[in-house]
């Protein structure tokens, strides 16, 4: 089984970090090295670096992709500022998200960063819908890397290292860089909670840059540590983003995700009908942070109650390492979706007691 | 990896430690470090009866949840209170401080469906 996974440019790295491996949408990645709770502590209070090479990688060309792209986005490309990333979904006719991703003006170009198990879905969405518009998409995932670094320390370790202005990039903006004669793009963007970088680098150049970033496992980088998947989930938990598979799927609209923010409804894109309809009569479930009483976690589909009835969904939960509580988040009837609000989570041996809180869960110290 | 001669393990990565009908039932070092950190440990009452093969707890890490299962069955002699204030225990000595509960078997004769420390280890290498 584990020959045919696929093996990110900082396979080796992971490896010889003492990560242990595991099948994560057809890649072989690291889901800990040295625990979840210290990655995440670590993450939360100094600096660490994680592999999300596999997070699919496109690159879109041609006259009409702005056109193209803001009938697939749910956000207004219109005008898209080079040099800058947007969040935003593709829909489905019904509303219902394909994929959440990131965007991004490039001078002759625009990149798009989805998730790895909706790489070939977003792929042939694409090219299905593409007849009419003068674009061309390539797909760079397997012969680049894309690492995270994360943490209140990443923007002063990654200025010694790549130059002052990195520090005055500013969020969901990039610049590229010329490295040994490769382009790299460095990102003010993450996906922790955290202030930090996403960096996409040609996959030999990585392989290099690895030790520079890491260095070596007797003698590691005293700041920045590897962290992998586990902590990557726990940290994204706390910070209330949404991961598709869990909050988001192609049965949940980007309304009902809390998402509205990046949905325009005035301009024209797949799905918008459906989701104009749902903003006029109201949003019959919604997706809310749920505080629970003792230290049991919460796992995706557990059951939520009021009294014996049976009204919602758990989609995510952990105990929050930073704030040492069981946190939740999960999709509740409208009516049940206050702050405050008590409900009850039926843990498979037993129901425990559950209180609506206001997302996110942990917002890092300004 | 470390694996304790002192006992014997199941398929399902419990270890069990027998002195006399007592049976002292804990998770190895492969089961802590697969189930990643633990969060929570559910253990029966002092006092309560366990059916050979049934479940007499759960175990929770910021991974999954697992039940954990006897071989034995008899009465429960003891169980381990500080795991429930420091689940943490589980993963930093599984085989020693984290012993979850001793068990008054009603007989002995599941032993003899267990590994010794080298099967164990060699299935689990």
């Amino acid at each position: 089984m584990t020959d045919k996974l696929l093996h990110t440019p900082l396979y080796q790295t992971h490896v010889d970090f003492g990560g242990r491996m595991v099948d994560f949408a057809g890649w072989s990645l690291p889901v800990s090295y040295a625990g979840i709770t210290e990655e995440h502590v670590h993450t939360r209070t100094a600096c660490s670096l994680f592999d999300v090479s596999h997070m699919g990688r496109l690159k879109m060309t041609g006259p009409d992709c702005e056109r193209f792209l803001n009938r697939l986005c749910t956000r207004n490309l219109t005008d898209a500022e080079v040099g800058r990333s947007y969040y935003t979904h593709m829909c489905k006719e019904d509303g219902g998200v394909l994929d959440d991703m990131i965007v991004s003006r490039f001078e002759d170009d625009w990149g798009i960063v989805c998730n790895g198990a909706n790489r070939s879905k977003i792929v042939a969405w694409i090219e299905r819908h593409s007849q009419g518009y003068n674009v061309e998409l390539g797909d760079e995932t397997l012969d680049t890397a894309m690492i995270a670094v994360q943490g209140p320390k990443a923007l002063e370790l990654a200025a010694g290292l790549a130059g002052d202005d990195i520090a005055s990039l500013k969020r969901y903006r990039f610049m590229m860089r010329s490295v040994i004669g490769a382009k790299i793009a460095i990102y003010r963007s993450g996906y922790t909670g955290e202030d930090g970088l996403e960096i996409t680098a040609p996959a030999g150049l990585t392989r290099m840059l690895a030790p520079q970033l890491l260095g070596k496992p007797g003698k590691p980088h005293p700041v920045i540590k590897p962290a992998g998947l586990g902590a990557r989930d726990t940290l994204r938990i706390e910070a209330a983003m949404p991961l598709y598979g869990h909050e988001l799927s192609e049965q949940v609209d980007p309304l009902t995700g809390g998402q509205k923010w990046c949905v325009d409804l005035t301009k024209d894109f797949i799905g918008v009908e459906r989701m104009r309809e749902l903003d006029e009569k109201g949003l019959p479930r919604k997706l809310v942070g749920l505080q629970l009483e003792g230290r049991r976690i919460a796992r995706q589909n557990c059951d939520v109650y009021v009294g014996d009835t049976s009204v919602g969904c758990v989609t995510s939960g952990t105990l929050s390492p930073t704030l040492g509580i069981s946190i939740a988040m999960a999709y509740v009837p409208a009516e049940h979706s206050a702050v405050t609000t008590a409900l009850e989570v039926d843990l498979g041996r037993s129901r425990v007691g559950a209180e609506v809180v206001k997302l996110p869960f942990y917002k890092r110290p300004k | 990896m470390n694996v304790p001669n002192d006992r014997k393990y199941a398929a399902t990565h419990e270890w069990f430690l027998i002195e006399g009908d007592i049976v002292t039932i804990g998770i190895t070092q492969h089961a802590a470090d697969e189930l990643t950190d633990i969060t929570y440990v559910e253990l029966p009452d002092v006092g309560s009866t366990v059916g050979a093969g049934a479940a007499f707890g759960e175990i929770e890490s910021v991974k999954a949840t697992s039940e954990l299962v006897s071989v034995f069955g008899g009465t429960i002699a003891e169980v381990n209170a500080d795991l429930a204030d420091s689940p943490e225990l589980v993963n930093d000595d599984p085989f020693g401080k984290a012993w979850m509960i001793k068990i008054k078997a009603d007989s002995l004769d599941p032993a003899e469906t267990l590994l010794d420390a080298g099967a164990y280890g060699q299935a689990v290498a």
